[in-house]
Parts: C-alpha cells; sequence; structure tokens
C-alpha cells in the first residue's frame, strides 16, 4: 500500500490543503460549544438580549467560514483522489502489459480486470474519504478534549476514559476484519472468473446444453460470496452499539461529576452544558471515523493487491537505451555484412518454468538472410516454442539466440521486436477499424504499404468488398469477420511492418489451400523478402522452403530441403506420406 | 423537449425503484425486522436529550442541585442506552441481510438470464461490458443500497421522531426548526439531481474502459508482438482521462451535499439558539435545560436530512448501475419454445434446409434461399473460400441464430419446434475456437455425458489420442486447467475438445475447421476415429483436409451465402467448376513434390 501513495506525489498541494481545510473547518465547529455557553452564561443569566443576539450573528459567521472552507476540502480532495486513482490506472496498464508471457498466463486475465476497475475503485473512494475525514475527525475528538480541559480538568479527565476506550473497539475491529475483507475480494473474484468463462464460451455452453451447471455453478459461487459478506458485516455491525454505549456511558458520569463540581461552586450550568456538547460531538465524529475506517479496510485490501501486481519485476532483463543504439549503429553499418545470418540458434534449450522436462532441446540452426525456413513437427513437439524465442517472448535456458549477429537479450525488446512480424497461431484482432488493426504494425506506415500489405496477404479482395472498405470497424476480438479474413489480417498487420524476419506460426490453418498458395506466392515476391519462418502441419506449405527443420518432442530430427529430408528423414517421411498417401512409394523403393 | 426527456428520465428512474423495491420486499421479515428495530433506536435515541435536558435542570448552581432526582434519571438512562444498542445491532444485522441477499438474487437473475440471451446480443457487445455490469455494476449497487437502507429508514424516523418530541416541548421554537429545514431539503435535491448524469456518465465511460481493458490485456500477446503497448496506453490514457473529467465532477459535486446541507443546519441550530435563549429570559416557560434539549435535537433532526442526501447521491449512483443490470436482466430473450415443443429423443439423422435465408445485420444479405436435403448417415462436407458463410450455416443448424426465412427440419421437424436442449443434445460439435472451461480435464471432457465411467473417459480420451499427453500433465486428469487453458498447445486444446465429443456421440456430427490445429499425424489417427465415430451418424464438415472432402457423400461449394455446386468429389471435379479450381490451386505453387504428386493422381 505504502508504495501506491507515491502515485500522489503530483497532488501533494491538495493533498495537504484538503485536510488542512477540512480542519479548519472543524475548529469552528469547536467553537460553537463555547459560544452556547456564554449565551447561557452571560446572555441568559444577565437577561442580555443584545448579546444573545450578537452571538448569534457570530455563530452564523462561523457557518460561513465553515462552509467555503468546507466546499474548497472536498474540491482538492476530489482533485487528489480521482487523480490518484486515474494514474495508478494508467501504470497498472502499463505495467501489465510489460509483465512477460509467462507472467501474464500466471495471474490470469480475469484477476488483472478486477484489479484495473473495481480495486481502484475503491481505492479511489477510500483516498477521498481519508482525505476529508481522516485528519478531521480525530481532529474533533482530540479537540474536544482539549477544550474540555479548558473548562474543567476533572470532568476532562471522562473524556480521557472515553477515547482510547472507544479507540481499542474501533481498531481492534478495524485489525479483525481487514483480512476478511481480502476473502470477501477473492469470492467476487471467482463469482467474475464464472461469469466471464461462461460468456467466452457461451458456444460450447449451450451446445453441450451446460447452461444450468454454468447457473448452479456461479450461485455456488455466489453464495459463498454472500456468506462471506454476511460474516463480516456481522463483525462490523458490532461497532456502532459498542461506541455508542460507551460514549452514552460517558455521558452519564458526565452528569454526575458535573453535577458535582456545580455544587462544589466550581462549574456552572452553562459550562456542563457545553461539556454535554462536546462530549456529543466525539460521538459524531466517530460513528465518521468508524464509517471511514471500512472504506479504508477496504481500500488498503485492494491497494495491497494492485500493488503486488505493480511490484512484479517484469522478468526479462534487456539491453540498456544506450546499447541498443549502439548496436543499432553497429548493425547498420558493420555487424550487418560481418554477420551473415539473420538468426541463429546456437545449442538452444527451452524449459518453460515450472514444467518438468524440455520442451526444446540442444537446437542448432543458422539462418541466411532472406531464406525461408519451413518448421515441421506433431503437436506439442515445440514447433512455437522454437520461433517464439526469436523475439524473446520467451527465454532460452541454455544456448544462444542471435538475431543479425547479436544475442536476442542485447537488444531492448522494442528494438528487438520491432525488425519481426508475427502472425501468431490465435488470430487476434482488435475493435477498431481495419486501418487501425493495420497501423497496429506501423504507425508511420503510408497508404502504398498497407495497400500492398492487403494485396500480399490475399485481404484486398475482401476488404474492398465491404463498403467501408478500410475504414470498417471490427467489433472486439474480430468477431464480424470469419475466421480466414482474421488470419489474413494478421498477416497484412505483420507486412506492415515490412519485418526483416517474419514468422508465420500456424498461421495459414484457417485459409484454404488456395488462398494459402496465393499467399506464400505472394510473400517470395516481395521486394527486399524478409527471412520468413513458417510453422506448419501441412508439408505443401513448406515445399518450397529453402530448409525444413523437422522438429520432434523438441529435438531436431532432420534439417534440410524437402527432397534431401524425403530421402533421409524417418519422421519427415511419416509426415508428408501422412498427407499425401498416394505418393507413399512401394516397400523398398526408398531404400534402393 | 428537454423536459419532456427530463421527465422519461425522472419516469426511468422511478420505475428502476419500483424494480430495486420489488427484489427488496422478497426479504420482508427482515425489512419488517429492521424497521422495528430503527424505530425503537430512533425513539430510544431521541429520549436521551430529554433525559440530559432533564439533569440539566437538576443543575442548577451551588446549593441547588438536586441529587436525589438526578440519580433516578441517570439510572433511566442507563437502561435506555443499553436498549439502544441492542436494537442498533439488530437493526445492521437485518440491513445486512437485505442488501447482500437482494445482491445475490439480482446477480443470479442477471446470470440466469444471459443463459437465455441470443447470440445477437451477445456477440454484439463486448464480454468485459457485461462482466461490469455483473460484477462492478452490482458492487456498487450494493454500496448504495446498504447505505441507504440503514440512513433511509433511521434518518425518516429520526425526523418524524424528533418533530414529535419537540412539538411536545414547545411549539414556538420547534416552528422556527420546520420553517427553517425546507432549505437543506432543496439544497440537497437540487445537487442531486446535477450529480446523477455525472454518476451515468461515469458509469458508461467506465464500461467502456473495461471493455478496452479486457480486449487488450486478453491479447497481451500479440500487444506486446507488435510493440503496440504505448498505442494501447494511449487508447487507454483517452478513455481513463476522460473517466477522470467525469469522476472528478461525479465526486465533487456529490460532495458538496454535506458542506451545504451542514450549512443549513447551523442555521437551524442558530435560529434555535436565538429562539430558545430569548424564551428563556423572557420566561416563556422553558429551562436552561429543556434549550440544551432543544439543541441537540437541533443537531439529531439535521443530521439525518445530511445523511438522507448523501444517500440520495449514493443511492442516484446505485440507480444508474440498477438501471445498467435491469437493462440486461430485462433484454429480450431469445424466442421461446413453443409450449408444446417436442423433444427430439436420438434423431435419425435426416437433415432438410428449405428455403432459409438469413444475415446477422439485415442491411447485409448473407445466405438466401438455401435448400439442402440430407440423408441419415450422409457426411456433408462444407467447402468455399472464407467467409462465403460456411460458420453461418452452423450457426443455424445448432439454432444459435433463428433462420430469418425458410425452415430448418430435423427428421422432419421444424427445429423452432424442438426444444433447444434435445435439437442440441443431437449434435457433437468442435468449434474452430478451442474453448476450455475453467476446472479440471476431466470436467472438461465429462461435460456432454458427467455420469461417465473413468473408463469410458479414457476410451474416449485414447480414441482421440489425447490420452497420452493427458498422462503426462501434472495431475492426469486431475489436471486444473485455468480459464485460458494456459499451458495447452492450440493443438491439444482441439484434442481435448474432441474427446469431449467423442465420449458422448451424438447422432450428429458437427466439425467446424476442427483439425485446423493439429498435426497431420496426429489427425489421421483422429480422421480414423472420426470416421469410426461418424458410421451412421450425420455429419458436418467444415474442413480444408482433403482426406475430408474425398471421402465425403456430399459437397456443398459455397461462395457468398450460396450453394453453387453440390455433388461427390469426382462429379465435381469432372464438372470442372468453381470445385475444380479450388481443388487444384492447392498444388499450384507448392513445387516439384506437389506437381509429381498431381501427376500421380492423373
Amino acid at each position: 500500500m505504502k508504495k501506491l501513495l507515491f502515485f500522489l506525489r503530483d497532488y501533494k498541494k491538495e493533498t495537504v490543503l484538503a485536510p488542512l481545510f477540512k480542519m479548519l473547518e472543524a475548529s469552528f465547529e469547536l467553537m460553537i460549544p463555547l459560544v452556547v455557553q456564554s449565551i447561557v452564561d452571560v446572555g441568559i443569566a444577565n437577561d442580555d438580549r443584545g448579546y444573545v443576539a450578537w452571538m448569534c450573528l457570530v455563530m452564523i459567521a462561523l457557518g460561513v467560514i465553515g462552509l467555503a472552507s468546507s466546499v474548497t476540502a472536498q474540491y482538492f480532495s476530489a482533485r487528489a483522489a480521482v487523480g490518484f486513482a486515474t494514474r495508478i490506472r494508467h501504470s497498472l496498464f502499463a505495467h501489465m502489459q510489460s509483465l512477460s508471457y509467462a507472467q501474464s498466463d500466471q495471474i490470469g486475465t480475469s484477476t488483472m480486470i478486477t484489479r484495473m476497475t473495481s480495486d481502484i475503485n475503491q481505492l479511489q473512494n477510500g483516498v477521498n474519504m481519508v482525505l476529508r475525514l481522516f485528519l478531521r475527525s480525530p481532529f474533533i475528538v482530540l479537540g474536544a478534549m482539549v477544550m474540555a480541559f479548558t473548562i474543567d480538568i476533572k470532568a476532562a479527565l471522562i473524556f480521557v476514559v472515553v477515547i482510547p476506550l472507544l479507540s481499542i473497539v474501533v481498531f481492534g475491529i478495524m485489525l479483525i476484519t481487514i483480512p476478511l475483507y481480502k476473502k470477501v475480494q477473492s469470492g467476487l473474484d471467482r463469482v467474475l472468473g464464472i461469469t466471464r468463462g461462461n460468456l467466452t464460451g457461451v458456444r460450447v455452453i449451450r451446445a453441450f446444453h451446460k447452461e444450468e451447471e454454468e447457473v448452479r455453478e456461479f450461485n455456488e459461487g455466489n453464495e459463498s460470496l454472500t456468506h462471506m459478506q454476511m460474516f463480516v458485516g456481522r463483525i462490523s455491525a458490532v461497532m456502532n452499539p459498542f461506541t455508542y454505549v460507551i460514549i452514552n456511558g460517558g455521558l452519564v458520569v458526565l452528569l454526575w461529576t458535573g453535577a458535582l463540581q456545580v455544587e462544589a461552586g466550581i462549574l456552572t450550568q452553562g459550562a456542563v452544558m457545553a461539556l454535554v456538547n462536546y462530549m456529543s460531538q466525539i460521538l459524531v465524529e466517530l460513528i465518521k471515523l468508524a464509517n471511514l475506517i471500512i472504506t479504508i479496510n477496504k481500500a488498503v485490501a485492494c491497494g495491497n493487491r494492485v500493488e503486488s501486481v505493480l511490484e512484479m519485476v517484469p522478468d526479462m532483463e534487456q539491453g540498456s537505451a544506450e546499447e541498443e543504439a549502439e548496436i543499432e549503429s553497429e548493425t547498420e553499418t558493420g555487424a550487418e555484412t560481418r554477420a551473415p545470418y539473420a538468426v541463429e540458434f546456437d545449442h538452444v534449450s527451452l524449459t518453460y518454468p515450472g514444467a518438468g522436462g524440455e520442451s526444446l532441446t540442444d537446437i542448432d540452426l543458422r539462418v541466411k538472410k532472406g531464406q525461408t525456413i519451413g518448421i515441421i513437427g506433431g503437436t506439442g513437439c515445440g514447433k512455437s516454442s522454437l520461433v517464439n524465442l526469436i523475439p524473446r517472448f520467451y527465454e532460452a535456458t541454455r544456448g544462444v539466440v542471435r538475431v543479425d549477429g547479436i544475442p536476442v537479450e542485447k537488444y531492448s525488446l522494442p528494438g528487438l521486436r520491432r525488425k519481426i512480424g508475427v502472425v501468431p497461431q490465435k488470430a487476434v484482432l482488435f475493435k477498431g477499424t481495419i486501418r487501425d488493426n493495420l497501423k497496429m504494425g506501423r504507425e508511420d506506415a503510408s497508404e502504398e504499404e498497407i495497400r500492398s500489405a492487403l494485396e500480399i496477404s490475399q485481404s484486398a479482395e475482401f476488404v474492398d468488398s465491404r463498403p467501408e472498405g478500410l475504414e470498417t470497424q471490427i467489433s472486439q476480438g474480430g468477431k464480424n469477420l470469419s475466421g480466414g479474413q482474421r488470419q489474413r489480417l494478421t498477416i497484412a498487420r505483420a507486412l506492415v511492418r515490412q519485418p526483416k524476419i517474419l514468422i508465420l506460426d500456424d498461421s495459414a490453418s484457417a485459409l484454404d489451400y488456395a488462398t494459402d498458395a496465393a499467399l506464400r506466392r505472394a510473400i517470395s515476391g516481395m521486394k527486399d523478402a524478409p527471412t520468413v519462418f513458417i510453422v506448419s502441419q501441412r508439408a505443401s506449405s513448406l515445399l518450397h522452403a529453402d530448409q525444413i527443420v523437422v522438429l520432434d518432442d523438441g529435438k531436431v530430427a532432420g534439417m534440410g530441403t524437402h527432397e534431401n529430408l524425403l530421402r533421409e528423414c524417418a519422421v519427415y517421411q511419416e509426415i508428408y506420406y501422412s498427407q499425401y498417401p498416394d505418393q507413399r512409394p512401394v516397400q523398398g523403393e526408398v531404400t534402393a | 423537449m428537454k423536459e419532456k426527456t427530463m421527465l422519461q428520465k425522472q419516469k426511468g428512474q422511478w420505475e428502476t425503484l419500483q424494480k430495486v423495491l420489488r427484489y427488496i420486499s422478497r426479504h420482508w421479515f427482515f425489512l419488517v425486522c429492521s424497521i422495528v428495530c430503527a424505530a425503537a433506536t430512533v425513539t430510544l435515541t431521541l429520549y436521551i436529550p430529554i433525559l440530559t435536558g432533564d439533569a440539566i435542570d437538576c443543575i442548577l448552581a451551588p446549593g441547588k442541585v438536586n441529587f436525589a432526582e438526578l440519580g433516578g434519571i441517570l439510572k433511566i438512562m442507563i437502561f435506555v442506552i443499553a436498549g439502544t444498542a441492542v436494537s442498533q445491532w439488530v437493526m445492521s444485522v437485518c440491513n445486512n441481510r437485505i442488501a447482500y441477499y437482494t445482491v445475490r438474487d439480482i446477480r443470479r437473475d442477471a446470470f440466469s438470464h444471459i443463459q437465455t440471451l441470443p447470440f445477437t446480443y451477445l456477440d454484439g457487445r463486448p464480454y468485459g461490458e457485461i462482466v461490469s455490469c455483473i460484477i462492478a455494476d452490482v458492487d456498487q449497487f450494493s454500496d448504495g443500497l446498504i447505505l441507504g437502507f440503514t440512513q433511509l429508514f433511521t434518518g425518516v424516523i429520526t425526523i418524524l421522531g424528533t418533530l414529535v418530541f419537540m412539538f411536545r416541548e414547545n411549539v414556538g421554537i420547534a416552528l422556527v426548526v420546520v420553517c427553517i429545514t425546507p432549505a437543506s431539503l432543496l439544497v440537497a435535491a437540487f445537487i442531486a439531481k446535477r450529480t446523477y448524469t455525472m454518476f451515468k456518465m461515469q458509469s458508461e465511460t467506465r464500461g467502456e474502459q473495461t471493455g478496452l481493458i479486457d480486449e487488450m490485456i486478453g491479447s497481451q500477446k500479440v500487444v506486446q508482438a507488435f510493440g503496440y503497448e504505448k498505442k494501447a496506453l494511449e487508447r487507454f490514457d483517452e478513455v481513463n482521462e476522460r473517466l477522470a473529467g467525469y469522476s472528478l465532477k461525479a465526486i465533487f459535486f456529490s460532495s458538496l451535499t454535506n458542506p451545504c446541507t451542514r450549512f443549513v443546519n447551523s442555521l437551524v441550530y442558530t435560529g434555535v439558539c436565538i429562539s430558545g435563549a430569548l424564551s428563556v429570559i423572557s420566561g416563556g416557560g422553558i429551562s436552561v435545560g429543556t434549550l440544551t434539549c432543544f439543541l441537540s435535537y437541533a443537531n439529531q433532526y439535521t443530521k439525518p436530512f445530511n445523511e438522507i442526501s448523501g444517500v440520495f447521491t449514493e443511492f442516484q449512483n446505485a440507480l444508474a448501475c440498477a438501471a445498467r443490470i435491469f437493462g440486461l436482466i430485462e433484454e429480450k430473450p431469445q424466442t421461446p419454445e413453443p409450449e408444446n415443443a417436442v423433444v427430439l429423443k436420438h434423431a435419425e439423422g435426416s437433415v432438410s434446409l428449405e428455403h432459409v435465408s438469413f444475415s446477422y445485420v439485415p442491411e447485409k444479405k448473407l445466405i438466401q434461399d438455401l435448400n439442402l436435403g440430407v440423408q441419415p448417415g450422409q457426411r456433408v462436407a462444407i467447402v468455399g473460400p472464407t467467409g462465403c458463410g460456411k460458420t453461418t450455416v452452423i450457426n443455424l443448424l445448432m439454432r444459435f441464430y433463428d433462420v430469418d426465412a425458410g425452415r430448418i427440419c430435423v427428421d422432419g421437424n421444424d427445429i423452432r419446434r424442438l426444444t433447444r436442449r434435445s435439437l442440441r443434445e443431437n449434435y457433437g460439435m468442435v468449434l474452430q475456437e478451442t474453448w476450455l472451461k475453467a476446472g479440471t480435464v476431466r470436467e472438461n471432457i465429462t461435460m456432454g455425458k458427467p455420469d461417465a465411467t473413468e473408463a469410458e473417459v479414457i476410451a474416449a480420451a485414447k480414441a482421440a489420442h489425447s490420452h497420452s499427453f493427458i498422462k503426462r500433465l501434472p495431475d492426469g486428469y486431475d489436471t486444473v486447467l485455468t480459464e485460458d487453458g494456459g499451458g495447452l498447445s492450440q493443438g491439444q486444446r482441439q484434442l481435448l475438445c474432441i474427446t469431449r465429443v467423442m465420449l458422448c456421440l451424438p447422432p450428429m456430427l458437427i466439425l467446424d475447421e476442427a483439425t485446423s490445429s493439429i498435426d497431420t499425424r496426429t489427425e489421421i489417427r483422429i480422421q480414423k476415429a472420426f470416421s469410426r465415430m461418424m458410421q451412421g451418424r450425420t455429419s458436418f464438415i467444415i474442413a480444408h483436409r482433403l482426406s475430408t472432402i474425398v471421402d465425403a457423400d456430399v459437397i456443398l461449394v459455397m461462395k457468398d451465402g450460396n450453394i453453387i455446386e453440390q455433388g461427390r468429389h469426382e462429379q465435381l471435379l469432372a464438372n470442372n467448376g468453381f470445385y475444380a479450381k479450388l481443388y487444384n490451386s492447392q498444388f499450384a505453387d507448392s513445387g516439384t513434390g506437389a506437381e509429381s504428386q498431381v501427376q500421380n493422381r492423373r
């Protein structure tokens, strides 16, 4: 929680002024009982009507000043709270984006959304309330005690007993409920997870007519959330009655003591009245404080959770900015010629965090600039893992991956990824126009560049067939496009970057053969054709590759051209003939 | 014009409130308890100032202190205090119950209503928006409700109680109080009106922001791959700034309520002071004790106005959220099943589409006058360029969407006359999007057949070739999958989806690009399992694999929403039409291997 307070730094003025103005208001409020006392002891005792009227004017003046300072305080605290929340939201969003793949897998999308939304809302509310009340309420409580001392020491001692007692009750309950509110929040997270899952999987759920079970599961989560809320609520409900008993008990003792003091001639009737008034001011403020503490409880719990996400250190170290400049200049001039290879894998192995075994073992591969590399192999053999190492989505556990002759970890991540166009397996587009989505590849892409990316990716036709063309709105997740259209747009998006390295991670799977073939032809016909990695399960997509890497269970089972592999690599033969059974040679022909 | 919309808005608010009340009234017992306790709490609380005033009148001056009477009064006070504490406690327990249970009920209703909403609604908006409605809005609403409940009751009763006590003590001063307080109400109402719009804007912008977060965080990998972080952040900041603007206004205006009403209170207090003090001086039958009592009443009397107006803004906020929630709950559900809906037991599997027309948006025609007859056990392959309406056919067959014209029949029954459940039960579906439920692998597999035995599950997994990788997962079949199915590759997820269908084996199958992420070796095995599974089962296959297409009984070639060719593989090739072009094109660029393959075929 503490680190979050850092986000208030731009609102120092507001953070200081808001409570100050609140305290100003409070001090005027503290004077009221004294004014009333003098009305009773001076005005009424002397039958002085003028004096009474004068004192009442003083009271109105105090009210006006109080109003002005209070409005000022509210403004400052609202500004600080909203600004604070806005900044945290900004940083959290930026931070979440900087987390590595492995880390965001670990947190989970729905948790991240709760952190961003309801948690930060609670925080905002908390800060607002704290600025308004956290100083004011204790100030009035202590102020009332101090005022009581100025009236009569013996009576004031009652305040000295009552206030700590109240504090024990209030803070005790607070200590008990904080961990419980945490539980409530995680219960809410669960309900959110179920809701989200239900919406994303709605087709499957309805196809398997699982609606009722979903409802049952939701109700379970919902019930247990309600139970937890009730439990915490029951504990919090004790607070008000307890404080009420303590304060009014104090009042009873005060009246008795006051009577003794008046009898002894030490106090006047008006003074007793003032003391009673101060006591009741304490009660009002303490109730506010108690409610405030509940809000703070919630806010602190939310704050800690937000902070724990913010504290996750992106677990990828990258080259510093200066180094990147060095590297860039180096690559522009010398290294470019010195390193003939666009991508090198130097005895690379990869183990995913928490996984039992290696996903890639001792990959050794050199790829010349402009070559097309095919990667083929069974499901889960490590094809995607291999290409994921090039843009450094995951970190090689052993060995070195080099791009343009320089180890990937020497680059800054943006610097590295700028060279690479990735077309992921899952075709994801964002809400916005088609143009927006394509420009995601490169902000300053020209009209012709976009055009040519559309042509190459075979999407020009369907984009043009839409009345709005490039300005067609894509809904969230690209739901208004077919799978194949989405996939072609994701390819176009990668091409717009004019990447030096293009990675097609099984990206043609939703395309029909005709489109797939046309796509490959177009890519190889590009000017400054990039180095291309094609991950595929279709041998036909890879036939023309300069080099085909056959992966089997994370190891290289063969490497070479289609013809070589077909002659020499057993795994490749198996894959190829499974797709072209009628080409399978008669037994013995291969060996011959 | 403007007034009219204002009126409508108020009417809308009133309707929302009525709906809320309907939910609350389910807990009438606790409502009654709460009201009774609130009344008791307030009455007892109001009695304390009278006792205090009496006590002060016993303490006049040295030598004029009536200890005997004072002792009696103080004893009564102790009992009153104890009573107040107890009823206060019971009241807040009841209020919690009402608030939390109401929220629970609303969430439950909203969630089960989602299950009946048509796909037009669900596909038409970001999930995040709906999630934010059920989670964040309901929470906001609940906060407003708890606060509203506790304070509204005690507030109203305090006001009434104080009035009664004050008029009994002294009519003149009571009138002074009654005359000044309406100012407090006016101020509060004025502010509340202003804040409602702000809160609504805030809530809408918040929904928009949640949608964006959902999109960006959900597809973080793409965002990172394209270095889109900065742009995403820019887009986020734009919404965030807008939200900040609305929030600031909403919070500031609503927070004006307290200081303003407090100021009015101080006017009331002063009014009591001056009129009270003057009437004491003029000997109007008032003692200093009564004045004390009045002063503390003046405080207590105006505090509820303070709180009620605070509640008012809070309530406005809660109502704005409630309006959105009820908007969801009352969204028109999918066409209900007719009363005499037929339960399709175990379909023979004949499917016919007769003059079917359909489009997602009226302006853009998609499928027009589609006709197709499928005999039981036939294998139908649907091919065509991407975006030609293949997936839409599936949407119609499963009745995810209803046809605009024409009809679809299964075993001669119009599917709109069947129960949705029984229709879908007769289909086994493997979709392009491999969705897995958060839960164990086993739970995912047994989705279509919850009572499957261990042996059946393993047999199905073996048949779908998922057994071997499942075994290697940390906890085997009991491995818990996260909602994103994290840790499994796309292909593995697809295998699980296939296993799911393999286990329950309905009479008809729908495979939508089902094999696109599985390597061909595995696929060959699955294909074999599928062909076994497809024996005697009507199947619809959307795939790009030759093997499926070649073996199909009917191949439908679709283009732009219409079936342009129909027949068996050989026939279609012989026709040398669109299909032949499509089929041959795949080899056009595949180099030597494919060329030789084409030659082989000839």
